[in-house]
């Protein structure tokens, strides 16, 4: 994961004070990681491998809006549609076209890349808030639009699609449960290796040469057009193969499910993980998966409020996330070593 | 033909709402650059204290004073003590505080007074207005507030010495600040105005859309859709886009096949990112011309 230094190193100048190489995450703490990731599931309960599950999904899908708000520098508020039709062409084709499971995702995938390829295009013309209302209006009207009659035949209309679990293949001794974590690891684990090198790539640099002067950029003979469109679609196909694996892990696929309240948590998770940062994007999705959970603990009738404050603390003390715990934590590390 | 000036009259009427609802956005994002996500549960807070105010008993006309203060001075706090440590802080960790203020007051108020819907009362009647079939006296009503509204603040804005400071200080802080403006003050003011004007909204609406926590979350979304139609830049745009989203979306519910009530929202946005793609910065904004 030591690849993710220079992505960082490049990032937000807000961070700029921090010296370069204290940016990664280090081969020895992504090996820990690894292997932590590896092993968890071997002692746990099966819904606590379902969370687990759960976490890397979502991870992916914070990861996505990262690559295009962190790596791009453009803002979107519309993740939930593409991950809504991620999810719904993976419950179709399973469904009801019985395609394997491990296929539908490329599929998935690649549809999202698509949509959010010809999406790009109109919104090129828009930039800051205007193109967050652009991508607002497109994730208020994805649930609507599953909705709709003509297509109900597919998508089951407002009561939605039953997914079927798959089972563990080559008759492994595993639970539907441990088997889709490890299938689900493994596809994570693939896109942020791919993702890491697609932003060190030319492609990468471009994006980033947007981010911080579009003009400059263009200028300097990056095809602004095309870069902005190509980061959309990767963002928009990282997102389908995210949805695609939550309808096989939570079985169901409805409407109601793809709402915007599901774009700001991934919004949410980026800014909590830091953005630019990828590593981040896991600990941003676990801030919006277990925070919820620890606010109604401490107080149901006000748990909204108490996440909103804990929300607050968060971005008072570590404006730039999980990415600051991270540097601060290795400089200290650091100073001890020095001792 | 009645049934269209009648749609168009309705349109205007519930265009008065968001009119006055992307003015509070407008004023907020002209003093700190930001869309406050929360203005509309700011709103449905202070509606929430009017109604309380008749509930013990204070007549109508008192509650709304009441409240006006009551926002005025919320507004400066949540400025004062949220957003002002934010003001150097990414523009993305400015978003994730508004969500946040949007969880907190719309908790709150869901504690408080329960989300059961709730009447609340308007002061006009709700009777054809002189004695017209096509709009209540209630609709007139908030037609008229708006447009007293938007006059009291083009006079503020344009002959007083504070109105002039504030224009000053979100045009150019720096040089407002060289001559002597306190530009952190009148970040201040424009979150107690936006409040204000906000509230005056929410009590407009509610009689419309009943009292309850979520009752601003369609109207807000409306009301950024007008802010951002008319140009944020420009408070008269976002007053003009206000009556045209209204229009329109009353427009598209009945002579569009399909759409109804459900796919109003989409369509009524997809309109606007029509407009937008032709006119990145809205129908009235400035277009700003940047350089390396």
């Amino acid at each position: 994961m030591s690849a993710a230094e220079e992505v960082v190193a490049e990032g937000h100048q807000a961070v700029e004070a921090v010296p370069k190489r204290a940016m990664t995450l280090g081969a020895g703490t992504s090996i820990v990681v690894l292997l932590l990731l590896l092993a968890v599931p071997l002692f746990a309960k099966n819904f606590i491998i379902f969370q687990l599950t759960q976490l890397l999904y979502l991870g992916l899908a914070v990861l996505a809006l990262n690559i295009l708000t962190g790596g791009s520098g453009q803002f979107s508020l519309g993740q939930s549609a593409f991950y809504a039709i991620g999810a719904y062409v993976t419950a179709v084709l399973m469904e009801q076209f019985n395609v394997n499971y491990a296929l539908c995702l490329p599929i998935a995938g690649v549809l999202c890349f698509g949509a959010g390829f010809l999406f790009g295009q109109p919104a090129l013309r828009l930039s800051g808030v205007y193109l967050a209302l652009a991508t607002f209006a497109l994730a208020t009207a994805m649930p609507q639009l599953l909705k709709l009659n003509f297509l109900e035949h597919w998508t089951g209309g407002v009561q939605g699609l039953v997914v079927t679990k798959p089972d563990a293949p080559f008759g492994l001794p595993m639970s539907q449960d441990m088997w889709l974590y490890y299938f689900t690891l493994v596809v994570t684990l693939a896109i942020y290796v791919f993702s890491v090198n697609l932003l060190r790539s030319r492609s990468g640099r471009a994006f980033m040469a947007i981010r911080d002067n579009e003009i400059a950029a263009s200028a300097m003979g990056v095809n602004v057009a095309l870069y902005k469109t190509l980061a959309f679609g990767v963002s928009a196909g990282i997102t389908g193969v995210a949805g695609g694996l939550s309808a096989i892990a939570v079985q169901f696929v409805a409407p109601d499910s793809f709402t915007i309240t599901l774009a700001i948590q991934l919004f949410l998770g980026m800014v909590v993980g830091g953005v630019g940062w990828l590593p981040g994007s896991i600990v941003g999705a676990a801030f919006i998966i277990f925070v919820p959970n620890i606010a109604e603990g401490i107080s149901k009738g006000l748990s909204g409020a108490v996440f909103g404050v804990l929300l607050f603390l968060v971005i008072y003390l570590v404006p730039h996330g999980a990415r600051q715990v991270a540097i601060l934590s290795q400089q200290l590390a650091g100073r001890l070593r020095k001792n | 033909m009645e049934l269209f000036t009648n749609q168009i009259l309705a349109g205007i009427a519930t265009g008065a709402i968001y009119a006055c609802m992307a003015l509070a956005v407008v004023m907020i994002y002209q003093a700190i650059d930001h869309l406050n996500f929360a203005q509309g549960e700011m709103a449905m807070f202070s509606t929430f204290i009017s109604w309380q105010l008749m509930q013990w008993g204070v007549p109508y006309w008192g509650a709304f004073v009441i409240t006006l203060a009551f926002s005025f001075v919320g507004g400066i706090a949540i400025e004062r003590i949220l957003f002002k440590p934010l003001a150097k802080a990414p523009i993305l960790t400015n978003v994730a505080g508004f969500i946040a203020l949007f969880a907190i007051i719309n908790s709150s108020a869901g504690l408080i007074w329960d989300f059961t819907i709730k009447q609340y009362p308007t002061p006009f009647g709700s009777a054809p207005f002189l004695g017209s079939q096509l709009i209540s006296t209630h609709q007139a009503g908030m037609i008229g507030v708006t447009v007293l509204l938007l006059i009291g603040l083009y006079f503020f804005f344009q002959y007083t010495r504070i109105g002039l400071a504030m224009r000053a200080a979100a045009s150019l802080p720096e040089s407002a600040r060289l001559v002597g403006i306190n530009t952190s003050w009148m970040i201040a003011l424009g979150w107690g105005m936006a409040a204000a004007i906000g509230s005056i909204a929410g009590m407009l609406i509610a009689p419309v859309v009943f009292l309850e926590p979520n009752m601003m979350g369609g109207v807000l979304i409306y009301g950024f859709a007008a802010a951002v139609l008319g140009g944020l830049s420009s408070p008269f745009g976002a007053v003009v886009g206000g009556f045209l989203v209204g229009i329109f979306e009353n427009l598209a519910g009945t002579y569009i096949p399909g759409v109804g009530n459900e796919l109003k929202l989409p369509i009524a946005l997809a309109l606007i990112i029509s407009v937008l793609v032709v006119k990145p910065a809205g129908l009235f904004g400035r277009h700003i011309v940047k350089r390396v």
